[in-house]
C-alpha cells in the first residue's frame, strides 16, 4: 500500500550551484561550440565573399528564401552590400579570438592573484581583496566602456579591457578555494617537508585549483562574449569595418525599421547560440569537475 | 483503563526509496505498538534508529522520498492511512499534535507569539482573531510564561530558549489534542530548564488527559516521564513493555546494554552507553538480527534468521532468539561447548 | 554592533578610495589626460590652462588630491558637447533612469517571484524545468538582442509600440521588458533557492504539524521569510539597473543615464563618461553599505557575531 503524503522537506536542499544540474553530457552545446570554432579557423575557405567589401548596388538583399533574395547571397546583404553570411563567418573568428584570449588573460591574472592572496594572507591578501571589492562595485559593462573610452577601440584593447574587468571575479573564487586547500593534509605535509612558499603555491596549490579555473573560464566565456558584443554594439568595441557580431547588429539597427530583420536577428542568434552553449557546457563541467564550487 | 487503545500501530513499515529505486532504507520496519488514552509511551533508540520517522509516519508528514508501505494506524477507532490528505490535515494539530526538538528554529521569526499560538485555534475551530488571541494568552499562562499579556504580542527573538520551547508546547496543546508527540523536546535546553519543562509537560498531561509519546535517547527522562517503553533498533521495536519491568529485567541484549550505564535523572549525558561497533547501515542490513554484529550474546542462528517478536509476559514483547522459549538453553550449552 | 557598522563604513570608504584612485590612475597613466579632458582642436592656451588647473606639473598625489577635492565639491567638469556642468546633465537624466528602473524592477519581481515560488513548491516538476530554461535564457540573452527583436515584432510587424523616445507609458514598455528580463531571471533563481531553504526549515515543519492548509503554510509561513533576501537583492539591483541600462537606453533612445553615457562615448565627451562611471560606482558601494547596516539592525545573529 502506498500513501501519498505532502512533502515536509524538499528532496533537494539545493544550493544555487546545483541549479542547472544537467545530467548527461551536453552534446548539442559542444557541437555548436566546435562548429563555431571550426568556422572561425577556416573562415577564409568557407566565406563566399570578402566580408569587408560590398557593392552598393547589392545593398539590402534579403536572404535567399525570401522574395527578392538570391542564392548568390544566402543570408542577404547589409547596408553597404556586404555578404551577411561571410561577415557572420568572419565574426565567429572575432568572437572566438576575443572571447578565448580575454578569458585566458583574466583567468591567469585572477588565478595568480587569487592564489597569492589566499595562500600568503595578511598584507597581500588585504590589498588584492580590497581592490577586488572596489572594482566589483562597478558594473562590468560600465567599467569596460570607461576603459574603452580612455584607450580607444581596437581588437587588442578590447581583450586587454575585458581581462582587466573580469580578473576580479576569478580572484575572489580562487582565493576561497585556496583558503580551504590550505587546511588540507597535503599542503601541511609540503610545509613540513620544507617546501618554499613558491613551490607550494605553484606545485601543490595551482594544480588543485585548475579545475575551478576551467569551470569558471567556460562560464566566463559567455559573459565575455556578451560584453564584447555590447561594446561593439555601442561603438567602443571592435572597430569597423571588422565583422564583429555586435557591430553587425548596431549597423543593422538602421534597417530594422523598414523590416530588414536579417541584419540584426542573424548575428543575434549567433551570439545567443555561442553564449548558451558556453553556459550549458560550463554548468555541466561544474557539476562534473567541481561540485564544491559554490560561487558564481 | 479502557480496553480500546487510543492509538495502535499494527505492522507499520515506512521505507525511504532513492530516486532510482535502487536503495531501500527500512526506516520503520514492522512496528506494532499501542498506547491508551492518558498513557505515556517512551520511544528510545540511537539516532538513525527510525524513531523520528515513526513519529512523522503517525502524522503522515514524511519527506517525499519516504513511503508508508504497509500496516495500519488505528487512532480513536479510525485507520489514519485511510484518510484523505484534507482529513489528515484536520487531525494534525487538532487531535494529534507534535513538538519538535529545536525551539530556536521552530517559531517563525516574522510573526508574533500570539499569532502563532492562536493559529491552530483559528484554523481548526474557526475562532475569530480576537478570541484566538485571548486563548493564546491563556495558553501562555498555562505553560507558565510570566506576564503573558505582554509576551503574547512579542516576537520569537525576544524570548529565551526555554520560553520558546514552552511556547511550542503551548502550540501543541492549543486545540486540546488527545495525543501529543514530543520529539526530543529538551535536547537543546539547559539542565534546570529541562527539568522544569518536563514537569510542565507532566502537569499538562494530567490536566488535559493527554496521551504522550516521548521520543528520546535519554533513559533518565523515560524513567521519570513514561509508563510504557519501546526500544528501537534499526527501524524495529526490539523490546517493549512497562517501564518498571523493562528496567528491572531487560529481555533484549540491546536494552540491557542501554541500561548498562543508565544515566540518573539528574545526569545530563546525552549519549547512551558505549556499545561496541557502529549502528548498522539501514540500506544494507545483515541477513539475521540487525543487532547481531554488535551483540555480545549472539548465537549462530542470530546471524542467519531474523528473530520474531515474542511475548515475554503480559504486555511485554522482545525480538530476540534468546527470549524464545527453549533457545536460551541451547545457546548456553553451545557457549559452554565453545568454552 | 557599533563596531560592526564602523568597520563596514571603513571598508566602504576604503572601496571608494580605491575606486577613485583606480579611475584617476587610468586617466593619468594611460596617456595624456589633456587629450581626454580637452576637446579636439583646443588652443595651446587652453591646454596650458588645463595643465595648471589639474596641476599636471605637480607630483601625482597632489593631482589626486585635487581630483578628489573637485569631486567632493560637486565639480565634475563641463561637458564638451552640451557646454553645461556634467552634474546638471546627470541630474536632468536621473529621473528618467529611475522611472525606467522602477518599472523594470516591478516587472522583474512580478515575473521572478511567482515563478520562483512555483518552481520551489514543485521541485523537479514541469514548472521547475520551465523556470530553469527561462533563467538560462534570461542570463544568456544579450539585452540588445532582446530589445531589437521586440522592436521588430511590436513596432515593425505589429505597429503597436513606439520604437524609441519617451513621453508616454507606451514608450516605457519595451525598454522596461528588455531591462527587466535579465533581472527577472536573477530574481527567480534567488526566490527559488530561498524558498527551498525556508521550506526545509523547522518552523515550516511546525506549521504543517499544526494542520494548516498548504496554502497558508506556503503563503504565510514560507513565502514571507523567503522574500527577505529577494527584496534585499532587488534593492541593490534597483541601483544596479540605473547603471547598466546603457545598452537598453541606447536601443530605445531612452533619455536616461545610460543614454548619457552612450552620448559621452559617441561625442568623445570624456568628462561625462568619467562622471557617470564614478557616480555609478559610489552609488553601488553606498547601497551595499546601507543593506549591510539594515541587516545588522534587523538580524540579531549578525549583531552577535561582531
Amino acid at each position: 500500500m502506498t500513501v501519498t503524503t505532502p512533502p515536509i522537506v524538499a528532496t533537494e536542499p539545493s544550493p544555487p550551484a546545483a541549479f542547472w544540474r544537467t545530467q548527461g553530457f551536453p552534446l548539442v552545446p559542444v557541437l555548436i561550440l566546435l562548429t563555431i570554432a571550426l568556422v572561425a579557423v577556416f573562415a577564409d575557405v568557407l566565406a563566399p565573399y570578402d566580408p569587408q567589401i560590398g557593392s552598393l548596388a547589392l545593398r539590402y538583399r534579403p536572404p535567399a528564401w525570401q522574395e527578392g533574395g538570391s542564392m548568390a547571397h544566402l543570408l542577404g546583404t547589409d547596408h553597404v552590400g556586404r555578404d551577411v553570411l561571410s561577415r557572420l563567418i568572419f565574426g565567429a573568428r572575432v568572437s572566438m579570438i576575443v572571447g578565448i584570449t580575454a578569458v585566458l588573460f583574466a583567468g591567469s591574472v585572477g588565478t595568480v592573484l587569487g592564489i597569492v592572496s589566499g595562500y600568503l594572507g595578511g598584507w597581500a591578501d588585504q590589498v588584492v581583496m580590497r581592490v577586488t571589492d572596489a572594482w566589483l562595485a562597478l558594473p562590468a559593462l560600465t567599467f569596460a566602456i570607461f576603459l574603452a573610452a580612455i584607450v580607444g577601440p581596437s581588437e587588442l584593447n578590447i581583450i586587454f579591457i575585458l581581462g582587466l574587468v573580469y580578473w576580479t571575479r576569478y580572484a575572489r573564487v580562487i582565493r576561497g578555494e585556496v583558503l580551504s586547500l590550505k587546511q588540507r593534509e597535503f599542503v601541511r605535509l609540503a610545509i613540513v617537508a620544507g617546501c618554499s612558499k613558491r613551490v607550494i603555491m605553484w606545485r601543490h596549490i595551482l594544480p588543485n585549483v585548475i579545475n575551478s579555473a576551467v569551470v569558471l573560464g567556460t562560464l566566463m566565456l559567455g559573459v565575455v562574449i556578451v560584453t564584447e558584443a555590447a561594446l561593439s554594439f555601442l561603438g567602443v568595441g571592435v572597430p569597423p569595418p571588422k565583422p564583429a557580431w555586435g557591430l553587425m547588429m548596431a549597423d543593422g539597427k538602421q534597417g530594422l525599421m523598414v523590416g530588414h530583420w536579417w541584419l540584426t536577428v542573424l548575428p543575434g542568434i549567433c551570439i545567443m547560440l555561442m553564449v548558451l552553449s558556453a553556459n550549458l557546457l560550463g554548468d555541466w563541467l561544474r557539476v562534473k569537475l567541481d561540485p564544491q564550487l559554490r560561487q558564481l | 483503563m479502557s480496553s480500546q487503545p487510543l492509538l495502535s500501530l499494527e505492522n507499520l513499515s515506512t521505507h525511504y526509496v532513492s530516486q532510482q529505486g535502487a536503495r531501500v532504507v527500512r526506516a520503520v520496519d514492522d512496528v506494532t505498538l499501542s498506547l491508551h488514552a492518558g498513557g505515556t509511551l517512551g520511544i528510545v533508540g540511537e539516532s538513525g534508529s527510525g524513531k523520528s520517522t515513526l513519529a512523522l509516519s503517525i502524522l503522515r508528514l514524511l519527506p517525499p522520498a519516504a513511503r508508508i508501505v504497509g500496516g495500519r494506524m488505528i487512532f480513536e477507532g479510525e485507520n489514519l492511512l485511510d484518510k484523505s490528505d484534507t482529513e489528515m490535515r484536520r487531525v494534525r494539530g487538532k487531535r494529534i499534535a507534535m513538538i519538535l526538538q529545536d525551539p530556536m528554529a521552530s517559531l517563525n521569526p516574522l510573526f508574533s507569539i500570539g499569532n502563532q499560538v492562536g493559529e491552530p485555534i483559528r484554523v481548526h475551530e474557526g475562532a475569530s482573531r480576537a478570541s484566538a488571541w485571548e486563548r493564546a494568552v491563556a495558553l501562555l499562562k498555562s505553560v507558565r510564561i510570566a506576564s503573558p499579556e505582554t509576551r503574547v504580542s512579542q516576537f520569537p527573538h525576544e524570548m529565551s530558549g526555554g520560553m520558546r520551547q514552552r511556547i511550542v508546547g503551548a502550540i501543541g496543546i492549543s486545540c486540546e489534542p488527545r495525543l501529543l508527540i514530543a520529539d526530543e523536546p529538551t535536547t537543546s535546553l539547559d539542565l534546570t530548564i529541562q527539568a522544569q519543562y518536563l514537569n510542565l509537560l507532566r502537569d499538562l498531561q494530567r490536566e488535559h488527559g493527554l496521551a504522550l509519546i516521548f521520543i528520546t535517547h535519554n533513559l533518565g527522562i523515560v524513567a521519570k516521564m513514561c509508563d510504557q517503553l519501546a526500544v528501537m533498533y534499526a527501524g524495529q521495536v526490539v523490546e517493549q513493555g512497562p517501564v518498571s519491568r523493562i528496567f528491572s529485567a531487560p529481555a533484549h541484549p540491546y536494552t540491557r546494554a542501554l541500561l548498562g550505564s543508565i544515566p540518573r535523572m539528574t545526569d545530563n549525558r546525552q549519549h547512551l552507553t558505549a556499545i561496541e561497533g557502529q549502528p548498522p547501515d539501514l540500506s544494507s542490513l545483515p541477513p539475521g538480527c540487525a543487532f547481531a554484529p554488535r551483540c555480545p550474546m549472539a548465537i549462530a542462528r542470530c546471524r542467519v534468521e531474523a528473530p520474531p517478536e515474542v511475548a515475554i509476559d503480559e504486555g511485554r514483547t522482545a525480538r530476540c532468539w534468546l527470549a524464545v522459549p527453549g533457545v536460551e538453553a541451547t545457546a548456553a550449552t553451545m557457549r559452554s561447548n565453545v568454552a | 554592533m557599533k563596531n560592526y557598522i564602523l568597520r563596514r563604513v571603513g571598508y566602504s570608504l576604503l572601496s571608494l578610495f580605491l575606486l577613485s584612485l583606480t579611475i584617476f590612475l587610468f586617466v593619468r597613466v594611460t596617456g595624456d589626460p589633456t587629450s581626454l579632458l580637452l576637446e579636439p582642436g583646443a588652443s595651446p592656451e587652453d591646454i596650458e590652462n588645463l595643465r595648471r588647473q589639474f596641476g599636471l606639473d605637480q607630483p601625482l598625489w597632489v593631482q589626486y588630491w585635487r581630483f578628489i577635492e573637485s569631486f567632493v565639491t560637486g565639480d565634475l567638469g563641463l561637458s564638451f558637447y552640451y557646454r553645461t556642468p556634467v552634474l546638471d546633465l546627470y541630474f536632468e537624466r536621473l529621473p528618467n533612469s529611475l522611472l525606467l528602473a522602477a518599472v523594470a524592477m516591478a516587472l522583474s519581481l512580478l515575473i521572478g517571484i511567482p515563478s520562483g515560488v512555483l518552481a520551489a513548491v514543485r521541485v523537479g516538476g514541469f514548472w521547475d524545468n520551465a523556470g530553469k530554461i527561462f533563467t538560462l535564457l534570461g542570463l544568456s540573452l544579450p539585452s540588445f538582442f532582446i530589445g531589437l527583436v521586440l522592436i521588430l515584432f511590436f513596432t515593425v510587424y505589429l505597429g503597436w509600440l513606439p520604437s524609441s523616445g519617451s513621453g508616454t507609458a507606451w514608450h516605457l514598455i519595451m525598454p522596461a521588458v528588455t531591462l527587466g528580463w535579465y533581472f527577472a531571471a536573477a530574481h527567480m533563481r534567488l526566490t527559488r533557492s530561498s524558498m527551498l531553504e525556508v521550506l526545509g526549515s523547522e518552523y515550516v515543519k511546525l506549521a504543517r504539524l499544526k494542520g494548516l492548509p498548504e496554502a497558508l503554510v506556503i503563503g504565510k509561513h514560507a513565502f514571507k521569510n523567503a522574500l527577505i533576501p529577494v527584496i534585499t537583492l532587488a534593492g541593490i539591483n534597483l541601483v544596479v539597473m540605473i547603471n547598466v541600462a546603457v545598452v537598453v537606453e541606447t536601443v530605445f533612445a531612452w533619455p536616461g543615464i545610460g543614454r548619457l553615457l552612450y552620448e559621452g562615448i559617441s561625442f568623445r565627451d570624456f568628462p561625462v563618461v568619467q562622471a557617470v562611471v564614478v557616480i555609478g560606482g559610489c552609488m553601488i558601494i553606498l547601497v551595499n553599505l546601507l543593506v549591510d547596516i539594515l541587516y545588522a539592525l534587523i538580524d540579531p545573529r549578525i549583531r552577535l557575531e561582531s
